[in-house]
C-alpha cells in the first residue's frame, strides 16, 4: 500500500484538531510525577511512561514542566520523548490494540490479520477509529512467537492464536465496550 | 481466604494476575497448576484457572490452585497440571470450555483420566520436556515464580551462597572455567568480561541485565523472567559480588508487561527476605537491584544504546572504546550481560564450572534454550546442550509447519539472522558451525516458515526494519537501510536487476564493514542469505498477498 492511498484511507480516522484544543497537563502533576522520581534526569523515560500512565499520553505542556524539574533543555526532554515508540504525544482512542508484524508473526498469517482489521476498521495502522473507540498500532514482537499472530491490547492484555473470528470478537468487545 | 497463612489472590479479570492461590481444607489436599505466564494468558489460561475454581467449588471438591510459570510447551498451553501422591500429571490444551468434562472424565483422582483427549500422562514424561536438557529452565513451570521457598527446594541460592564464602577472583575463575558465553547474542566469553569489570579502576560498578528480548523468534528471557526471576536476580548478585559492584539494573521492555510484573515482585521479595540489599544473606555485603522499562527502541538491546537508556537519553549507540567494562553506564565499570547469561551463573556456581562445561561441544559450552517459533507445529523452548542438529529441533520438536506445508525457510538468530534453506538442516547448532554456514545463533530463536513465504519481501522487510529502528547515529546504518530498501524495491519491480544486485551486494558490505554496531552490521545477513539461498525470489514478479512490505509501510504511518 502506497503512503498517499494510506493518507487517504485516514481520512475517516479522528481529527484532533477539530476536536478542540488537546488536553494539557496540569504542571503540578507534572512536577509531582518527576518528584516521585526524585527529579533525577536519569529517570526521564520512567517519568514519561508514569506521565502516560496518568494522561494517556504525554501532553505538549508537560515538556518544560519536566525539563523544569529535571534541570534539564526542553530540546532533551523533547529528544526522548520524540525517540521512543511508546510515547504518544495525542489523546489515544478509548482502546489501542497493537499488532505483532514481525517475522514470527508474518509466518503465522499476521499480515492477512493486519490487512483485515484496516479494512474492517477504515483506518490504517497508526490511526484511531472516527468515534474515538479503538487506536491501531504496529508492534514488533510481544514475545509469544511461537503462538503467533498476537496482538496487545491497552498495554497489557496479550492475545495469541489469533485468526480473524478471535480478532473480529476481540475488536467487537473493545468498540461496545467503548461506547459503553 | 486463607491458604495455610499464604498470600491469596483469588483469580482476576485481568491477565496474568499474578498469583492465585485456591485454598483446599486439608493439608495433602489435590493441587492443579495453571501457568500464569503470559503465552498461556494469551490463549486463555486465566479463564480456564477461574472455570476450574468454578467447577471445584460447585463439586465440593478442594483444590490448591498454582499458577506456576510456562514449561515452555507452548502449543499445549493452556497446559494444566495435577498434583497426587507427589506426580504431575498435564493436560492440553485446556481451554475454560473442557474444564467440565475433565472434572466429570475424574481427572483430579490419581492416574485418572489417562483416556481423555487431552490427557499427556506424567508431565515429566512427556518425550518433549523429557528428552532436554533443562539447566537454566530446570525451575521454570515446575515452582511458583515467586515463591522463595519453592525455590530453595530447588536448589536456589546455593550459588550465592557459595559466592559469598568464595573470593572474588575464585568466582570468577569458575565462570572462565564454566566456557560460559554471552547468551545474548554474541557469544563472548563471560569469564573473560567478569575479569575485566573485576580489575577496571572505579569507585562504583554495575551490573546490568539486559532483558530488552526484541529479535522476534525468541522468548526465552520472558519464559524465564515470568517462571524463574529468583535465578536471574541470584546471578546479578553472583556477578556483583564477583566484579566488585553493589548495584545492578534490569532493563526490561515495555512490550512484557507481565513480565515487569513479576520481575518487579520478585525485587520485592528478595529485599525482603534479605538476600538483596545492604546485607546480602547476612554477609555485610550490599547488592540491590532496580528495574528500569524500556520505551520500544529495538536498538536498546546492543548494549551501549541501551545504557544511554538507562541513563535517561535517547538509546544511540556509543562507539567502543572505551569498552562498558571499562565505562559503562554513568561512565563507571560495568558487566552488561544477557538474561540467560545471568540466569547460568548460579549453576556455574552451585554445581561446579564442570557440570557446566559436560554440555556442549567445542567452544560453545553449557546448555543453549532454543526457542522454536512462527510457522512450526509444536513450537515452545528446547533447552539442549549446544550441537543439537536444527533438524532435530524443526523437524523432531517442531513437528515441522503448523500449516502442514513443506519448510521453506528458517530464520535463526532474529531479525539480524540468516534465512536458511532445508539444506541446512544438518547444520549442529553452537556459535560457530552457524557462522561457517554464513548465520549466526544470536539469541537462539528459530522462526520457520512455510512455502508460501517471499524471501524478496523478507529482504525488503529486513532492511526496511533496519530503516525503522536505526538509532541514526553511523550513517552506513541510517541512510543504508533505506536506500537497501529502494534497491530491493527495483529489483523486484524487475528493473535493472543485475547491476542492482551488484549495487545490493555493495551496499550491504559498506554496512556489514562500516556500521557502529550490529544493527546495520547484521542487517545485510537476513538480506545476503535470501538473494544466495532464494534467488527465484528475486526474479519473477512479487509473490501475491500483503506481505512485510506492507508491515512496514504500517509502522511508518504509525511515526506520522
Amino acid at each position: 500500500m502506497e503512503a498517499g492511498e494510506e493518507r487517504a484511507q485516514g481520512a475517516r480516522s479522528r481529527d484532533p484538531e477539530r476536536e478542540g484544543p488537546r488536553p494539557a497537563a496540569d504542571p503540578a502533576q507534572v512536577a509531582a510525577i518527576c518528584r516521585e522520581h526524585d527529579d533525577r534526569p536519569d529517570a526521564l523515560i520512567e517519568i514519561l511512561h508514569a506521565i502516560q500512565t496518568r494522561f494517556g499520553f504525554v501532553p505538549e505542556t508537560a515538556v518544560p514542566a519536566i525539563a523544569d524539574s529535571l534541570n534539564l533543555t526542553r530540546a532533551d526532554v523533547h529528544g526522548v520523548l520524540t525517540y521512543y515508540s511508546d510515547f504518544r504525544r495525542e489523546p489515544p482512542g478509548r482502546h489501542v490494540l497493537r499488532l505483532c508484524r514481525a517475522e514470527a508473526c508474518q509466518a503465522r498469517g499476521a499480515e492477512r490479520l493486519a490487512a483485515h482489521l484496516t479494512t474492517r476498521l477504515g483506518i490504517d495502522f497508526g490511526a484511531t477509529t472516527a468515534d474515538g473507540a479503538l487506536r491501531l498500532e504496529t508492534v514488533y514482537c510481544l514475545g509469544n512467537c511461537a503462538l503467533g499472530p498476537n496482538a496487545l491490547v491497552d498495554g497489557e492484555r496479550l492475545q495469541g492464536r489469533l485468526d480473524e473470528a478471535r480478532l473480529d470478537r476481540l475488536v467487537d468487545a473493545l468498540c461496545e465496550g467503548a461506547d459503553s | 481466604m486463607s491458604a495455610g497463612g499464604r498470600r491469596v489472590e483469588v483469580p482476576g479479570d485481568s491477565a496474568g494476575s499474578l498469583r492465585v492461590y485456591v485454598p483446599g481444607d486439608s493439608a495433602g489436599s489435590i493441587r492443579v497448576y495453571v501457568p500464569g505466564d503470559s503465552a498461556a494468558c494469551s490463549v486463555g489460561a486465566d479463564e480456564t484457572a477461574r472455570a476450574i475454581v468454578r467447577e471445584a467449588a460447585a463439586r465440593g471438591t478442594s483444590i490448591e490452585l498454582v499458577r506456576n510459570g510456562s514449561r515452555g510447551l507452548l502449543w499445549l498451553e493452556p497446559l494444566v497440571e495435577v498434583e497426587r501422591e507427589g506426580l504431575r500429571r498435564a493436560f492440553g490444551p485446556v481451554d475454560a470450555d473442557a474444564v467440565p468434562g475433565l472434572f466429570d472424565a475424574g481427572w483430579l483422582e490419581p492416574g485418572a483420566a489417562p483416556d481423555h483427549p487431552l490427557a499427556q500422562g506424567p508431565t515429566d514424561a512427556i518425550p518433549w520436556l523429557a528428552s532436554q536438557e533443562r539447566v537454566l529452565f530446570a525451575r521454570c513451570g515446575v515452582v511458583d515464580p515467586l515463591c522463595l521457598d519453592d525455590y530453595r527446594r530447588h536448589g536456589g541460592l546455593v550459588g550465592l551462597e557459595r559466592a559469598l564464602r568464595a573470593k572474588p577472583a575464585e568466582i570468577v575463575d569458575e565462570i572462565k572455567a564454566s566456557g560460559l558465553r554471552g547468551r545474548g547474542g554474541a557469544g563472548f566469553p563471560a569469564g573473560l568480561k567478569w575479569e575485566t569489570v573485576a580489575a577496571a579502576a572505579g569507585d562504583e560498578k554495575f551490573v546490568c541485565c539486559n532483558a530488552d528480548e526484541g529479535d522476534s523468534g525468541t522468548f526465552a528471557d520472558r519464559l524465564l523472567m515470568e517462571g524463574d526471576p529468583f535465578s536471574i536476580l541470584e546471578g546479578m548478585a553472583i556477578a556483583g559480588l564477583a566484579v566488585g559492584a553493589t548495584r545492578g539494573f534490569i532493563y526490561l521492555r515495555s512490550e512484557y508487561p507481565h513480565a515487569i510484573r513479576v520481575v518487579r515482585r520478585a525485587i520485592d521479595v528478595a529485599r525482603e527476605a534479605g538476600w538483596l540489599g545492604r546485607d546480602v544473606l547476612g554477609s555485610g555485603r550490599a547488592f540491590d537491584v532496580t528495574l528500569r522499562v524500556g520505551a520500544g527502541a529495538y536498538v536498546c538491546g546492543e548494549e551501549t544504546a541501551m545504557l544511554e537508556s538507562l541513563e535517561g537519553r535517547r538509546g544511540i549507540v556509543r562507539a567502543k572504546p572505551p569498552l562498558p567494562a571499562h565505562a559503562g553506564l554513568f561512565g563507571r565499570p560495568t558487566l552488561v550481560h544477557n538474561v540467560l547469561t545471568l540466569a547460568a551463573a548460579p549453576f556455574v556456581l552451585a554445581q561446579g564450572s564442570a557440570a557446566h562445561h559436560a554440555y556442549g561441544c567445542g567452544r560453545s559450552r553449557g546448555t543453549q534454550p532454543f526457542q522454536l517459533a512462527g510457522n512450526v507445529l509444536r513450537g515452545g523452548l528446547v533447552e539442549r546442550g549446544f550441537g543439537v542438529t536444527l533438524r532435530e529441533l524443526v523437524e523432531g520438536y517442531g513437528g515441522g509447519t503448523a500449516s502442514g506445508r513443506p519448510v521453506r525457510a528458517i530464520q535463526i538468530g532474529g531479525p539480524l539472522g540468516a534465512y536458511h534453506d532445508v539444506g541446512d538442516l544438518d547444520i549442529e547448532m553452537d556459535y560457530e558451525r552457524l557462522v561457517e554456514a554464513g548465520g549466526l545463533l544470536g539469541h537462539g530463536g528459530i522462526v520457520v516458515f512455510d512455502d508460501t513465504v517471499d524471501l524478496a519481501e523478507q529482504a525488503r522487510f529486513a532492511m526496511a526494519f533496519c530503516a525503522h529502528e536505526s538509532c541514526g547515529k553511523c550513517t552506513p546504518c541510517r541512510v543504508g537501510a533505506v536506500r537497501g530498501v529502494e534497491v530491493l524495491d527495483r529489483i523486484r519491480a524487475g528493473e535493472d536487476r543485475e547491476a542492482n544486485r551488484a549495487l545490493l551486494e555493495s551496499l550491504c558490505g559498506t554496512m556489514r564493514d562500516a556500521s557502529l554496531c550490529a544493527m546495520g552490521g547484521l542487517t545485510p545477513n537476513p538480506v545476503l542469505s535470501a538473494l544466495a539461498r532464494f534467488p527465484e525470489d528475486f526474479e519473477g514478479s512479487p509473490r501475491a498477498g500483503r506481505g512485510s512490505a506492507a508491515a512496514m509501510a504500517g509502522r511508518q504511518e504509525d511515526e506520522r
